[in-house]
């Protein structure tokens, strides 16, 4: 039988569709969305996708409710998407916290815009960086990816989806207008080429209160709904077995401590960067669209004699600390790009403290592309 | 000690030893009615999965139902219960909330859910103001009522919910009071066997709150008020808007079919099967 989740084949796709395609390959069984550009094409994808293999996409009346629905669908073991752009993301934060509060797998994806405010719908800005990480109140971990080409959308999404099951968290693909826009060769897989991982959940017949479904480090198994668990699930600062405690204070530093470790404990399985910087003098540091000008920057300096690498965040959170320490090991001089004024910036230069001296580099005009010899200049006068 | 065990403690999680309900809060007597209309119809805790926001009502459902229980972030149970009801169509899905939460920060799901239809039963304790948070008016406190945020007097229009839902497009509203909660329990029942959206208002006394703040009073004078001023529906389409300014009008204002909206996705999902 034809697998209608796995469009199998060389394909010429928009970086949307790809992400889109990416949800449905990985399994995902309801998606909740509200229109918003530059993100559209993956809920116009999803609408007719989803049905074609017995899901559903859900228009909402605005992000919270997407996103609520989301988490809500997930509770019944399904896997769930929420595909929106910065503006969404603002509105839906506060859920997202609850996502990671109640360990709750999600997948959200921004396709970010030119902000802030309702800024310029169309133009793509990685200005929203930090969102993810700290956007919703609170101590807490969030996984986040930077797709650089319309492959990546499909790859990572694939990816977010198995992230967001291993660890019972929502997890971010972090794209902008330009990777969501782009039309590149995507290459889809076999079916039984794609590794896909699906949550645990708690053993038919389990009474919940007797075995910790929270709170885990190693991620409990999920108690989800409809199985006759009763399971109570409660955002309110709660213990391992679901119960709610406002009263003690060791209680909420086990519920922050304990959900931020989960994460922080696993970062050698969730954090990824592309590394070529043997022997160079400077890196140049990017991630996203931006890593494609960085990525030729390089290769042009390099034909020019320079000593410059290469090093691509590819999980942008948890922050790749010991990898960003051991590139200013390594290298003398740092250089971050980013099409923004600095969002990830300080986080490297904190972390090459002492080691390697930092600098920035944002476009000529923020919102467009580096341009190729404006990099280069910048490399030459930092090797000067 | 003795052996005899209240009929409605089996629904009840089995660490829960009291309710976090001051006294007198009108909250009991709906714990009680949904709990009675479940064991009437014979179901099990094991049919629904229950929803709740923030505030006082919320807590009606959290922890105290032996059941799945989502306790949500103020304002959204209704878009959770939604995400949960279109992918367990089979269950019951029921939200208990309160006034504010359901109209005030989360009036735009609940017009939305009833639009669409969704089968799902939405239980909003209306005590008129804000109770777990001290006392603020509410989009429900009666105007010029005194609240900790309108010393001088409610200065805004009162939220007439029920009529709001219906013209929502919900297919069960009724309003009853805590007074009232033989007829409540009936309606809870209708509402949980209704294909459709369904929805109770139950004003609900808040004596520490809304009887301190405002006058009203005790408990007890709070219900005396609401058996004085309740009216029924039939009697009140016979009434001048003047005579009815003051009153509750109670009962069942809509009961009636029309498609709902899970229904209608197995039905398309089911028409793409037999195309592909």
């Amino acid at each position: 039988m034809e697998n209608r989740r796995v469009r199998t084949g060389k394909h010429f796709m928009m970086g949307n569709v790809a992400c889109a395609e990416g949800a449905v390959a990985a399994g995902c069984e309801f998606a909740a969305g509200y229109p918003i550009t530059p993100a559209s094409e993956i809920g116009h994808t999803l609408a007719k996708r989803l049905l074609e293999v017995g899901g559903y996409f859900f228009q909402t009346e605005d992000e919270i409710s997407a996103i609520c629905a989301g988490i809500g669908a997930s509770w019944t073991g399904k896997k769930v998407f929420v595909p929106t752009s910065g503006p969404g993301i603002s509105l839906m934060l506060e859920n997202i916290g609850f996502a990671v509060g109640i360990e709750t797998p999600v997948v959200l994806v921004n396709i970010q815009r030119g902000g802030p405010t309702t800024g310029a719908p169309s133009m793509g800005l990685q200005g929203d960086m930090v969102q993810p990480r700290r956007g919703s109140h609170g101590d807490y971990e969030i996984i986040a990816l930077c797709p650089s080409s319309p492959q990546e959308m499909f790859d990572h999404t694939v990816r977010a989806f198995n992230l967001a099951e291993r660890y019972r968290a929502p997890v971010f693909v972090m794209a902008d207008a330009f990777i969501g826009h782009m039309r590149e060769e995507v290459t889809i897989p076999e079916p039984d080429e794609l590794d896909l991982t699906y949550r645990r959940i708690l053993e038919k017949g389990t009474d919940p209160s007797t075995v910790k479904v929270f709170l885990d480090e190693e991620v409990a198994p999920m108690p989800i709904f409809g199985m006759g668990f009763k399971t109570h699930v409660t955002s309110s600062c709660h213990d391992e077995y679901g119960n709610r405690n406002l009263i003690d204070p060791t209680a909420l530093d086990n519920f922050i401590q304990r959900l931020r470790n989960k994460i922080l404990k696993h970062r050698d399985e969730i954090v990824q960067v592309e590394c070529d910087y043997d022997n160079c003098e400077l890196a140049l540091v990017a991630y996203g669209a931006v890593a494609r000008c960085a990525k030729e920057a390089v290769r042009v300096a390099r034909s020019k004699g320079l000593n410059v690498g290469y090093f691509r965040v590819i999980t942008a959170w948890p922050f790749p600390d010991r990898e960003v320490q051991d590139l200013s090991h390594k290298v003398k001089k740092i250089l971050v790009l980013e099409n923004n004024s600095g969002q990830y910036y300080p986080y490297v230069k904190a972390e090459a403290a002492g080691r390697a001296e930092v600098e920035f580099l944002p476009p000529q005009i923020l919102g467009q592309v580096h341009g190729l010899d404006y990099v280069v200049q910048k490399i030459e006068e930092m090797l000067r | 000690m003795s052996s005899v065990e209240h009929p409605l403690r089996k629904y009840l999680r089995p660490s829960v030893e009291a309710t976090t309900f001051c006294p007198g809060c009108g909250d009991g007597t709906v714990l009680t009615s949904i709990l009675q209309a479940i064991d009437e119809l014979g179901m099990t805790m094991d049919d629904f999965v229950f929803v709740s926001g923030i505030g006082c009502a919320a807590w009606i459902i959290s922890p105290n139902f032996n059941a799945d229980v989502l306790h949500t972030t103020h304002g959204r149970p209704i878009a959770f219960a939604t995400g949960i009801k279109l992918n367990l169509p089979e269950k019951k899905v029921m939200v208990v909330s309160g006034d504010g939460d359901l109209t005030a920060i989360g009036g735009n799901h609940l017009i939305h859910a009833a639009r669409r239809n969704i089968e799902m039963v939405v239980i909003c304790a209306n005590n008129g103001i804000y109770g777990m948070t001290g006392g603020q008016v509410a989009p429900t406190t009666p105007r010029e009522a005194r609240t900790i945020t309108t010393p001088y007097g409610s200065l805004e229009n009162t939220f007439d919910i029920s009529r709001m839902v219906q013209a929502s497009g919900a297919s069960f509203v009724a309003r009853w009071t805590t007074y009232q909660p033989r007829q409540l329990t009936k309606s809870i029942k209708k509402a949980i066997q209704k294909k459709g959206f369904a929805f109770i208002e139950v004003i609900s006394q808040c004596p520490v709150q809304f009887g301190a703040k405002t006058g009203a009073g005790s408990a007890v004078e709070m219900l005396e008020m609401y058996r004085k001023s309740s009216i029924s529906v039939k009697k009140a389409v016979e009434m001048s808007p003047q005579e009815i300014e003051d009153k509750i009008v109670t009962g069942e204002f809509i009961d009636t079919a029309k498609p709902e909206l899970c229904e209608e996705i197995a039905r398309l999902k089911e028409r793409i099967r037999g195309e592909g």
